[in-house]
Formats: C-alpha cells, structure tokens, sequence
C-alpha cells in the first residue's frame, strides 16, 4: 500500500486483506451520538503501519470522539472500527496492549514519583519497555525520583507520552500532546514523535496545529462537523486549499440554497446576516452568478476572496482556527 | 469470555503470543502505590487510627471513666467508649479514606488513562479497598490492644461475634462510602458528605452520650443507624457473648443496599 496515496474519505472496500497487508488502524463509517448531538457524522480512514497519520480538525469537531471510539473507550452507534485487526470493544484486552495512548487531560497523582509511576504502569503489560532507556530517550531521567506535582508542563506531557510506550506498543495514539506547550517544548516532542516512528511505531496523533501537521504528518484527515472533509498529504492538502476560493454577496432576492449547492464548484453555502458566503473551486464565480441569474436573483455587493488564505484548515472548514498561533508561527 | 479467546487465536500471528490479560503481579504494584500514596497523604491514617488512638489514651486518663457503673451494664463509661472508638476510626476510613481517592482519581482522569491499558480499572477501586481494609485492621488491633494492655479492658467475651460484627460494620460502612463516591464529583464533595454523615452517625453510636445512657426512643433510632448497630453487636460479643442478630441484619442490610447503590451510580468518568 502506498502511503502517501492521496484519498478521500468513505474511499474503502471490505476486501479482507492477509495478515501483513492489513493496515495498523481503519475505521469505516464511524458514527457516534450524544442524545440530539452528532459528534461524530460519518468517518472513515486507513492508517498504514509505520505512518504518522494526523487528525486535524477545530475543537468540537468530531476528533477526540473519534478517537475515544478507536480505543474503546466509547462505544460507536455505528461502523467499524479495527486497530491491528482487533475491535476496540470486543478485543479490548488485546487492543490495549498493543495500543499505547496519551489522552488530553489526564493527570497523576501528585505525591507519587515518576520512577513510581514507570514501574506500575510497566507491571501492567507483558513485553514492556526498558524504563532506564525511555525515560532517557524522553529526557525525563533526571527526574525519575521527581514527585508528579514538581514536574513542568512539558515534563508532565513527556512522563504522558512514555506512559503511552511503556508496553511498546504497536500504535501510539497521541491526542493534543503539544497543546499547552511552549513552542521549544513543542519542537522538542516533535523529535521525539519522529524518534517513535522510527521504531516501527505507527502514530496517530490528534491535533489542531496546522504546523504540526504540515512538519510530522505523512498523511493528514480533515475532520470538521464530525466528517473527513479531506484526507490527503499535508501538501495535497495546501495544493487544494490554494485552489479553493471562496465569495460573498448580498442576494438581490430570497433564494434556495440548493440552488448553488447543485453545483460541482460549490462546496459550502452560508448565510450571514444580508450576505450570503460561498466556498467552492474553479470556475466559482462564474457558476453562482449564472445558476442565481437564472432564477431571476441578482448578486450584488460581490467580494471575492483571494488572500491571505493559505491555510487550508480555514480553507477546508470554512471557520476560523481557534487557536491561531501554531498556524502562523 | 469465550468469545473473546477464540477471537484471540486467529490474532495471535500478527500480534505475537499475547493472552489479553494484565499479568497478575500489576495488582501488587497499584496496592505498593497506593500505600505510598496512604503513607504520603497521612490524613486518613491519622483521622482513622491516630485519633481514636489519642481519644483511648484521653478518655483512658479521665479518672470518672474508669467508675463501674450499674448503668453500663457492671462495665465503666470507658469500657463502654472502646466500641465507640472502634467504630469512629471506620466511619472516618468508611466515609472519608475511601471515597476521597477513588473520587480524585475519576477527577484527574487517571481512571480514564487506566481503562486505555490492559489492567481493569476495577483493580485501581480493589486496590483502595485492600489498602483501607488494613487501616481498618490496624485501627482495630491497636484500640483493642491498647485498651487491654494499658487500661485493664477485659478481653472479648466471644472472639468470633467480635469478627462477625466487625466484617459486617466494615462492610456496611464502606458499602456507604462506595456510594459516596459513587455520587459526589470532585474531592472536595467527598469531604462535605463525608463529614455531615460522619458527626450524626458517631452521634448515633454515642460518641457524645452513651448509648446506655440514651432515651429509649433515641435508642431505638440508634439501633437502626450503621454506627449504632455496631456499637451494639461489638459491645456485645465483647461484654456478654455473640451478639443478636438484629444488629447484624442492620449492618449486613446496608452493605446490601448501599453496595447496590454504589454500583448502580458509580461513573467511571
């Protein structure tokens, strides 16, 4: 399988592979619920072994859901979900151990010391990691009979992340690790994340860094209102954002957004107050004011957006980045 | 577990021989932690064994208490306060030490980062209750050794109802603190609860007048409340024999109720 085969998302047949060709995570179809709350709509990806494989998105779009989904911590309304052929429900005993993750939030207990902590988490799995050696590889060693509570946020984050390989695991499932970093720090795990991978393990790393993605990502899923709204390259992904355009006008008449939305160009159609905002590629322009004139609507007022958009997560999701920092830096 | 296992088998040649189940010796390792952690934050250990201890030797000192009285049944006030001091060392484990811990680990998340290796988070919750089990003997052992030792406490009078009558106080009492961590979210409403519960209940079991020396009407009350149903089955085994068995049946009910409750509210999150 190529890696770094651009797709798109639903792109997936049930073929049984061999064991081998198999990849290290799929997920298909993906759907979870929270009572009227779609958190996660309808997704699907494959992550081969051996890649980095990010999941971007802005808060609240679908991602850590996602992923609690993919490590059996929550059960999916539906689809499938496979992480080295086991199911995060049924093989769950299987599943986390070979399965390493560092969750967002998660804290210690802060009288316990770090070599402590290594040793019982090490007891928990069969083939565990050397805790003299990971502790060195994370830079933590200096720290091992530190209390929890006297370790930075960098070191907390890093201590996270060798709880997440001490059973070397097969996948490492990594959500948000750089967030609340300072930007050394950040620079710092991203080593250490490439480090991992070049020990045979496959990482699927949770972020809303765009940089993060761009530096660390062979491939990369867009996910926004709970859908993969692309999943290609980080620089496939900057080539179709710097295709994207999007215009904004005021209707000279009420409209139905079906409309615009027929058409191949338009991606998206939102309304804001008067205007109405178009996202789309091509021959945008063009085809709004030729599908709206055909029903008698005048666009008028039209602005067109052509600048200052590289970044294809404001591209591709039509919002902008919460956190904005990681994308301009 | 059937299903997983054969699942099992046709895994094992991508994944190595891996049986699925944490190795034993982890459960070892979580109780070595949480007594180190017990040992670091000693607020338990001293609210459920110092203070009962440092009460013995107060009251043990108080002149008046040492007076045999026909009231109490030929024993002295202080004979009759050593089940009420048994008992204040277990409501505090029961009410406070258990719940607090297991309530800050669901708060911190490290119940979550648990459920994503391979040891149950179950073990995390059995793992507090072996290490509060033996506070909850060592609280025992000391306030009877002591109390015998250097205050001429007679010794008890039926061994096996003083077993009987502890494991079901314990079992009762810390069925009650499951369920207080079953309903409060942070820490910090564990120790609310658990202590507006605690002062009524030693209340009820005559920390501050004797149940000897109760109304009828309180005591009755009395003998329907976890501390004041054992303070009887205690004194009991201790003075006269094995106790009746309605105190038993109060203690054994709550444990039935309350561990009913605590597993039906319990969030792991």
């Amino acid at each position: 399988m190529n890696v770094l085969e651009s797709g798109t998302a639903g792109r997936h047949d049930a073929q049984p592979a061999r064991a081998g060709t198999l990849p290290a995570v799929e997920i298909a179809h993906l759907r979870k619920t929270y009572g009227p709350l779609v958190a996660v709509d309808d997704v699907s990806f494959s992550v081969a072994e051996g890649e980095i494989f990010g999941i971007l998105g802005p808060n609240g779009a679908g991602k850590t859901t996602t992923v609690e989904c993919a490590i059996g911590l929550r059960t999916p309304d539906s689809g499938t979900i496979r992480l080295m052929g086991l199911d995060p429900r049924a093989d769950a005993a299987m599943l986390h151990e070979v399965v390493g993750v560092q969750l967002q939030a998660s804290a210690l207990p802060d009288k316990l010391r770090v070599g402590e902590i290594l040793d019982m988490y090490r007891s928990f799995y069969r083939h565990p990691a050397d805790v003299g050696e990971l502790i060195e590889v994370l830079g933590l060693a200096g720290k091992r009979k530190g209390f929890y509570r006297s370790l930075s946020g960098g070191q907390r984050q890093r201590l996270s992340v060798a709880l997440a390989l001490i059973g070397q695991p097969k996948i490492a499932v990594l959500d948000e690790m750089t967030t609340g970093l300072d930007p050394q720090a950040r620079r710092d795990a991203w080593a250490l994340i490439e480090g991992i991978r070049d020990r045979g393990v496959t990482i699927v790393l949770v972020t809303h860094f765009m940089e993060e993605a761009e530096r660390l990502c062979d491939r990369v899923a867009l996910i926004d209102h709970g859908r993969v709204v692309a999943l290609d390259t980080p620089a496939g992904l900057a080539t179709r954002a710097r295709d994207t355009k999007s215009m904004r006008f005021a209707p000279s008449a009420p409209f139905d957004d079906g409309l615009l939305t027929v058409l191949s160009e338009v991606t998206r159609v939102e309304h804001k107050g008067q205007h109405v905002e178009v996202t789309g590629t091509g021959q945008l322009v063009n085809a709004v004011i030729l599908a709206l004139a055909a029903a008698g609507v005048t666009a008028q007022d039209v602005q067109l957006d052509s600048s200052n958009l590289e970044d294809a997560f404001v591209k591709l999701t039509g919002r902008q980045q919460d956190t904005v920092e990681g994308a301009t830096s | 577990m059937s299903t997983l296992e054969l699942s099992a088998v046709g895994k094992r040649s991508r994944l190595g021989a891996s049986t699925g189940t944490a190795p034993r010796a982890a459960f070892g390792q979580i109780v070595r932690n949480e007594v180190r952690l017990a040992l670091r934050r000693p607020i338990g250990l001293l609210g459920g064994v110092g203070l009962p201890v440092v009460l013995l030797v107060i009251f043990g000192e108080i002149p008046a208490f040492k007076q045999v009285l026909p009231s109490f049944g030929g024993g002295s006030i202080f004979d009759a306060y050593v089940p009420v001091l048994i008992c204040f060392g277990l409501a505090m484990l029961a009410l406070l030490g258990l719940p607090t811990p297991l309530v800050s680990y669901r708060e911190l998340g490290v119940l979550r980062r648990l459920s994503t290796t391979p040891v149950p988070r179950s073990w995390l919750l059995a793992a507090q209750g072996v290490v509060q089990l033996g506070t909850a003997v060592i609280t025992v052992a000391a306030v009877l050794v002591i109390s015998m030792t250097a205050f001429g406490v007679p010794a008890p009078k039926n061994s096996a109802g003083l077993a009987v009558s502890l494991l079901l106080a314990i079992a009762g009492l810390f069925a009650i603190g499951l369920f207080i961590a079953s309903i409060a979210r942070t820490a910090t409403a564990v120790n609310v609860i658990g202590r507006v519960t605690f002062f009524p209940l030693m209340f009820f079991a005559g920390l501050w007048l004797p149940r000897a020396e109760m109304p009828s009407l309180l005591l009755d009350v009395s003998n329907y409340t976890p501390l004041g149903a054992m303070v009887q089955a205690v004194q009991t085994s201790m003075k006269t024999g094995f106790p009746p068995v309605a105190p038993l049946l109060v203690l054994a009910a709550y444990a039935v109720v309350f561990g009913y409750l605590a597993r039906r509210f319990f969030r792991w999150e």
